[in-house]
């Protein structure tokens, strides 16, 4: 498991405001790290500081020479002055047979949306559509900032399935940022808790328990941090592994909440 | 009559495309900016004793180096920033032309020029300066496309977004530059945009409304040419105001833009 990002001690200024203060944060193969905070903690920043859109004014980020990154941002409009189909928007940045687009998009259930223009996509669709959109770069880093946002909770657990499959499949390395606290992956290897300094990380049932995770989201979170896995996951117990199998999805996704 | 539609015509080749992005990425002050930059860089020209073209290019060049450097700072919203500069630029050149005593500057000229009075000569610059820009424009076409689609998405999957947006001022700096002596400032930067949003409800994609704009913009300088003649209008505005007419024709006569998608 080589390391695709390491972060160490990294500070982000705005504004005289201390966005980012002493991060650190490492991605490697294979993983799925979870960034989880409340608003305003800096986790957009954090990634775009990780993906070198801005420059951290102190400490150091070291990036894999060889890194080739799928990304999700977190907000994506199109001016609606710049016409733009589905498959164009696929293909901007690269080159890909008919097969291989039509893959990506089948795999996200939006294949039929190909010709479709951007403009007449529900919030929904476009997510799903971005997402495709950064699967089809076959990254070894999926950058995903709240992918789950726009999508209903049927969506949502479809959509921490299919960063899994990938996954699986690739062995690329996975951050996710996520503003919802009451599902995170079962499949993520570490959380990093961050309110503008990583306030608690590790394995997500170390974390749901961690003193400074419920000073941060208070008695409201305590709990909260439930585990998504493919199966029944109603227990929250600390033994909640994946299951690899993706043929039973008649059973109920609902019961997350704290028992 | 042949020679001003022949220039017209490939100052709406260069101006359709390079328009496109002008407009998709709201930077329609822009052509206006330079445009009142360019007579700031008249002035210049007398008074650097070089020719007005290139005083007009390094004027232009100056703005949009000062442009690209507020951008990175994000101190001033873009578009306050383009008409502080656009108004500066205005003031000051006509100021620093009255100045200059013994010097004669026809601004009607620059600011509307005269399309029926340009030679061959011109029309080989045109033609000349169409070919740089835009095989220039052809080369970063991709690149700028996703840039303007989502910035930050770009320089993700490794785009080089400071060089491409560059070269993509530079070029339109060039195109006003070359633009003004024979068609005005005036006129450059409606062909800049007007033909551009009568395109938008006739195109399904980027390239195809390029494509659409340079067939508009052409039909207006042919229609603003021809009514020219006909009834002894000043060409330069005939031309902007059969551009309106497309414009106002798409809006009423094109497609929608919501119409239900294929499935």
């Amino acid at each position: 498991m080589t390391p695709l990002i390491v972060m160490n001690a990294v500070g982000l200024m705005r504004s005289n405001k201390r966005i980012l203060d002493h991060v650190d944060m490492v991605v490697s193969e294979g993983e799925i790290v979870t960034l989880i905070g409340p608003n305003g903690a800096g986790k957009s920043s954090l990634v775009k500081v990780a993906l070198g859109l801005e420059k951290a004014d102190d400490g150091t980020v070291v990036r894999r020479p060889d890194l080739r990154i799928g990304y999700l941002p977190q907000r994506f409009a199109l001016d609606s002055s710049l016409p733009m189909s589905v498959r164009r928007l696929m293909t901007l940045t690269v080159d890909v047979t008919k097969t291989q687009l039509r893959a990506a998009l089948d795999e996200l259930s939006v294949g039929s949306l190909i010709d479709a223009s951007i403009h007449t996509l529900s919030g929904g669709e476009l997510q799903r559509v971005m997402m495709a959109r950064a699967m089809l770069r076959n990254p070894n880093l999926l950058v995903l900032d709240e992918p789950t946002q726009n999508l209903d909770m049927n969506g949502a657990v479809e959509c921490y399935q299919i960063i899994q499959r990938i996954r699986d499949r690739t062995g690329c390395g996975v951050l996710l940022v996520s503003h919802d606290l009451s599902i995170v992956m079962a499949a993520t290897t570490r959380v990093y808790c961050l309110n503008s300094h990583v306030c608690c990380s590790g394995h997500p049932e170390d974390v749901g328990r961690d003193p400074e995770f419920l000073r941060l989201f208070g008695p409201a979170g305590a709990g909260t941090l439930a585990l998504y896995t493919h199966r029944h996951d109603h227990a929250h117990a600390p033994d909640g592994h994946v299951v690899h199998d993706h043929q039973h999805h008649d059973h109920n996704h609902h019961n997350h909440g704290p028992h | 009559m042949l020679r001003a539609l022949i220039a017209g015509c490939g100052i709406a080749l260069i101006a359709g495309p390079l328009g496109c992005f002008v407009v998709w990425r709201r930077m329609a002050y822009f052509g206006d900016t330079l445009s009142h930059a360019a007579l700031l860089g008249v002035a210049a020209g007398f008074a650097l004793g070089v020719s007005p073209i290139a005083g007009v290019m390094i004027t232009c060049v100056a703005v949009s180096a000062v442009l690209l450097g507020f951008q990175a700072q994000s101190r001033v919203p873009t578009d306050t920033l383009l008409g502080i500069l656009s108004h500066a630029a205005l003031s000051f050149g006509l100021i620093a032309i009255g100045f200059m005593d013994n010097v004669r500057v026809d601004l009607m000229g620059y600011l509307f020029g005269d399309i029926l009075a340009v030679t061959n000569n011109d029309i080989l610059w045109i033609y000349g300066g169409a070919a740089i820009v835009l095989s220039a424009l052809a080369a970063i076409w991709r690149p700028l496309v996703a840039l303007t689609v989502h910035a930050d998405l770009a320089i993700a999957e490794g785009i080089a977004s400071a060089r491409i947006k560059i070269i993509f001022m530079l070029l339109v700096a060039i195109t006003v530059a070359l633009a003004m002596k024979i068609v005005g400032v005036l006129l450059i930067s409606a062909l800049l945009l007007i033909p551009t949003a009568a395109a938008r409800r006739f195109a399904s994609g980027p390239e195809a409304m390029a494509a659409v704009t340079v067939v508009l913009g052409m039909v207006a300088v042919g229609g603003g040419l021809f009514s020219s003649v006909s009834w002894d209008l000043p060409s330069g505005p005939a031309i902007v105001a059969t551009a309106t007419l497309l414009f106002v024709v798409s809006l009423l006569f094109g497609p929608s833009l919501s119409q239900p998608r294929p499935t």
